[in-house]
């Protein structure tokens, strides 16, 4: 059996509440194919950028947390970059977590959806999915990508039963128009295994970054969203059934 | 015979209903609870809001906070050196309040306590525009010598140039040393009478043995513990309270545990002057007469919430430079809360989540210093309430009852901010700490101050070579520990004999057992400075920099290297090091009256001054750069979130360090959850995590960057803002602009 057993990660993190529920070991794995310009983490996008690890050195250090994440009722999420790029190595990981007793999550926009195998996502208990927009020309203008890929990887995930938390990144002047929003409240409404929705109100945080990287950061100047706004578009969803915050 | 037959039924009713029986024959307060207490598993649905009355007296003493943070301090009694019966009584609403007794005779006027030092008097009342009363200058000029007065008597040169360079610091030798818990509840439960009987048995105990100097000590002490238990019957009498008889009813034992409090608060102006473990005792009562009807659970609310009005305006006079070391005007009236019993029954009783509701009934607040003792073993719906209670007030502490109760058992308070004893039986003696990052420049320097240049340690030979090297420096540093070690004892030693001998804790001490554990409190700050520093020497290159004279002025890294706070044991490690190798040669130095030597993690807030104070360290710190709090990693430093920097923590022995080590960690709320109920469990599995984790403490700060800047623009709105910084809560908007922008850059843990 071929696993792979090297792969490149940005970084590693512990959060609390943001990255699947409980406090979690969060693994920034290298490399992405979409070009958000909303994105925080444009470290991420080269998977040359990345640093060379093991899944071996990587369970290690995941080894370290493991009572502590447990006890907190957490897990392990693993995000990037976009973690499918590296899909042999991600299904490792996540292989190596479950067999330690550790709850799992993939967090993906979904774009590579194709390249998670079924035994990778046998392995994962929760897919967080990011669905960028549900207008095709927005999808594409924001992420340089296509749409459908992710949707299909949805209904996938749905028929073999995989949890979703859908999450949402509201970007004023660019996500925030209602009729798409709709359409994608009544999308994942039909879907059982969507347990929740995560309106997350777009930040300027990761700009620093880009003034470091020498890149230009396309919403500078994009304010972010008023907690009206991100009320209203929370009500879209619950509207439909949909349990959001 | 007829007196005696009443006081005897007035007992007997005063403890009607009381089971047990071994703490009706002797002193044992603990025994008591045991006895009596009704564990509480449920949740927060029984508790009351404030009623009009509970709002009118808050809404009466608040109205003068703005004026006496306008000016500094509201109102002082110039002319009395206060002691227990010195100022008649005081009142906020005398109709309205339940619980009664100020420090002096009017709310917020402080008094003056020259027995600690008369210099800290008269600085402090020059510094808020009030004269100094010439006959109080003249008797404790003249004729009554001070603590401050007998400690620089005894100091030997080298002890004054280390304090002088701030290698030492934050002694208590100008002021009431503090941190002594006295066992109020004694008050409660057996009146004065009983208590003062108990003191004289044990004074008689004295009687035949040899008048040797501890002896001696010993039947003096004991002498003013009896005559200040007198003195407290006769001041609480003003305030038409009989505490020479048990209480009686709940309302009557708050009143006398609180009279006890204050009588310690009218002698001692203690650097903390903590309340001890009273909630679960008090419930006992509270439950009594619930059960009999007297009293509904508005009413057992009003007791407390009334009861906390007293405890948040307790005031001492001092000055300006003390408040800015500690931030604010700290008083650490701790009450630890929670807990399990050693029989396996939580300790949490419907009067826990009582004291813990003030927060909401009287909005938040940093006194009374509310500290939960965590274990996972707590019932759920308390540990979720301690949970909301911190997200929404950020004004509760933690530490580990797991790590407490198999050191000083299950009837254990804190004093100060992590500093545990058992109540009643064991007190300390506080030794503030020695400055580690201080120490490992002079090992650099062959003992000169990076900052003046003066010779402080002995005389060794400095460091010469371009690069800093690991073996050669770690060598130096532990001759400069060895040398502050021995100074630190030996000082400590000085300030606690001066402070036995001219302001001994009298009222306190009369409500421990004879004879008490003593514990010798030393303590360390600038850990993660230190270890970070021994960090870059051991796994970068350091270069040195030097002035003329060849004093290593500067430092510049080449290289990554692994710091604490990362949960890497290349740097963890070290930080373990230095508490383990420092606490082994503070105790080669015999203490004063035998204390137990024991020592702290723990800065305060003075992690500003001390950084103020210490020049450039091979971190990459700069000089006069905050240190972190406590036993934190250095701000911005930590890079793998909350949980990587709780269990560098976490590694530190508490066996290595039994005076408490601190863990200040500050979330933003979107960094615990969405939702309210998601944010409270998540903070409930990083409280057990921590703790199973063999964390001792930890603060926790709920808050954004942005409430805090504006807080820094717009202090008027936020005069209730309160945080927790190293083991205690203060008001933000009441810091120095500097250490609020400390607080603001200290790492946020949200997510990015």
């Amino acid at each position: 059996m071929s696993t792979v057993q090297r792969g490149r990660i940005h970084s590693w993190d512990l959060s609390t509440g943001v990255d699947g529920p409980g406090t979690r070991f969060v693994l920034f794995v290298s490399g992405c194919p979409l070009r958000c310009l909303y994105c925080a983490n444009p470290d991420t996008w080269h998977m040359r950028d990345g640093r060379s690890t093991t899944v071996d050195e990587v369970m290690a250090e995941i080894e370290k947390y493991r009572a502590f994440i447990t006890t907190a009722g957490g897990g392990v999420t693993v995000t990037g970059g976009e973690p499918l790029l590296q899909s042999a190595f991600t299904g490792e990981i996540l292989r190596r977590c479950k067999e330690a007793g550790l709850h799992t999550a993939l967090d993906t926009s979904g774009f590579l959806g194709a390249r998670a195998t079924d035994e990778l996502l046998s392995h994962t208990d929760l897919v967080l999915l990011d669905i960028k927009s549900f207008d095709v020309r927005t999808y594409r203008t924001l992420t340089g990508g296509e749409l459908s890929p992710t949707l299909n990887f949805a209904t996938r995930l749905d028929h073999l039963g995989v949890p979703m938390w859908i999450r949402y990144v509201l970007v004023p002047g660019w996500t925030d128009a209602p009729e798409p929003i709709d359409g994608l409240a009544r999308f994942v409404s039909e879907l059982p295994a969507v347990q929740r929705v995560d309106v997350l109100p777009f930040h300027k945080l990761g700009a620093s970054k880009y003034t470091a990287l020498g890149i230009p950061f396309a919403l500078q100047d994009a304010p972010g969203p008023s907690p009206e706004l991100v009320e209203r578009v929370r009500g879209q969803f619950r509207g439909q059934g949909v349990e959001a915050y | 015979m007829t007196a005696t037959m009443t006081a005897g039924n007035r007992t007997t009713d005063a403890w009607r209903g009381f089971a047990g029986t071994l703490w009706r024959e002797r002193i044992d307060v603990r025994d008591f609870i045991q006895a009596t207490y009704t564990p509480y598993e449920g949740g927060p649905e029984f508790l009351s809001g404030p009623t009009d009355r509970t709002r009118a007296v808050w809404a009466k003493v608040s109205s003068l906070f703005p004026e006496e943070r306008r000016r500094g301090i509201l109102d002082v009694d110039t002319a009395t050196p206060s002691t227990i019966t010195s100022h008649a009584p005081g009142y906020i609403d005398r109709d309205r309040e339940l619980i009664v007794g100020l420090q002096t005779d009017a709310p917020l006027k402080r008094a003056i306590m020259p027995n600690g030092g008369l210099r800290m008097v008269e600085n402090g009342l020059r510094a808020y525009g009030y004269e100094a009363d010439p006959f109080v200058t003249r008797v404790f000029g003249t004729y009554r010598k001070t603590h401050n007065d007998g400690v620089f008597d005894a100091y030997t040169p080298e002890m004054r140039a280390a304090r002088k360079a701030g290698v030492i610091t934050g002694l208590p030798d100008a002021y009431g040393r503090g941190r002594i818990i006295g066992d109020y509840r004694r008050v409660a439960l057996y009146g004065t009478n009983r208590l003062i009987e108990a003191k004289k048995a044990e004074r008689a105990k004295l009687d035949a043995c040899g008048s040797g100097t501890e002896v001696i000590r010993d039947r003096e002490e004991l002498a003013e513990q009896i005559r200040a238990l007198g003195e407290l019957t006769q001041m609480a009498a003003t305030y038409g309270c009989d505490v020479s008889r048990p209480a009686a009813t709940a309302h009557e034992a708050v009143q006398w545990l609180y009279l006890g409090y204050l009588a310690a608060v009218k002698e001692q102006n203690g650097a903390a002057m903590s309340l001890g473990r009273t909630s679960t005792f008090l419930d006992v009562y509270l439950q009594r007469d619930l059960a009999d009807g007297i009293l509904d659970e508005t009413g057992a609310q009003e007791l407390i919430d009334d009861f906390v009005i007293k405890l948040r305006i307790v005031r001492f006079l001092r000055t300006p430079e003390y408040d800015a070391l500690f931030s604010g005007d700290p008083t650490w009236v701790t009450e630890s809360i929670g807990g399990m019993g050693a029989d396996g029954r939580t300790l949490v009783t419907r009067t826990s989540f009582r004291f813990l509701q003030t927060l909401y009934n009287l909005g938040p607040a940093p006194e009374p210093n509310l500290t939960v003792l965590w274990s996972p073993q707590l019932p759920a719906g308390f540990k979720e309430f301690c949970a909301r209670v911190s997200i929404d007030t950020s004004a509760v502490q933690y530490e580990s009852d797991e790590l407490l109760r198999p050191c000083t058992g299950d009837d254990t308070a804190i004093a100060c901010c992590v500093s545990a004893m058992q109540v009643g039986r064991q007190m300390q003696f506080f030794g503030a700490r020695v400055n580690l990052a201080k120490a490992l420049l002079y090992a650099v320097n062959g003992g000169r101050d990076e900052m003046t240049g003066e010779q402080i340690a002995p005389a060794a030979p400095p460091l010469t070579g371009e690069y800093l090297d690991y073996e050669e420096l770690s060598a130096a540093y532990d001759h400069v520990l060895d040398w502050l070690a021995r100074t630190y004892v030996n000082a400590l030693n000085v300030i606690h004999y001066m402070h036995d001998k001219y302001a001994y804790e009298r009222i306190e001490m009369a409500l421990h057992d004879y004879p008490v554990h003593r514990f010798m409190a030393c303590g360390i700050a600038g850990l993660s400075v230190a270890a970070d520093s021994l960090s870059a020497v051991k796994h970068a290159r350091v270069k040195v920099f030097r002035d003329a004279t060849g004093l290593a002025v500067d430092f510049r890294t080449e290289g990554d290297f692994p710091a604490y706070g990362n949960n890497d044991d290349r740097a963890d490690d070290i930080a373990v090091g230095l508490v383990e190798s420092f606490m082994a040669k503070v105790r080669q130095y015999p203490t004063y009256r035998n204390a137990e030597h024991t020592q702290s993690v723990l800065t305060i807030t003075s992690n500003v001054v001390y950084g103020k104070h210490t020049g450039n360290t091979p971190d990459g710190r700069h000089a006069g750069q905050p240190f972190a709090p406590g036993a934190n990693p250095m701000n911005g430093r930590d890079r793998h979130g909350v949980a990587a920097s709780a269990l560098s923590v976490a590694k530190l022995p508490y066996e290595q360090a039994r005076d408490g080590i601190s863990l200040t960690t500050t979330i933003t709320p979107e960094g615990l959850g969405h939702n309210p109920a998601e944010r409270a469990g998540h903070l409930v599995g990083i409280l057990d995590a921590y703790t199973a984790a063999g964390g001792f403490h930890m603060n926790v700060n709920v808050l954004d960057r942005a409430t805090l800047e504006d807080a820094m623009e717009h202090p008027e709105n936020y005069p209730d803002l309160t945080i927790r910084v190293s083991g205690y809560a203060v008001n933000f908007v009441r810091l120095t602009r500097e250490q609020q922008l400390d607080v603001i850059s200290r790492t946020f843990h949200g997510s990015l």
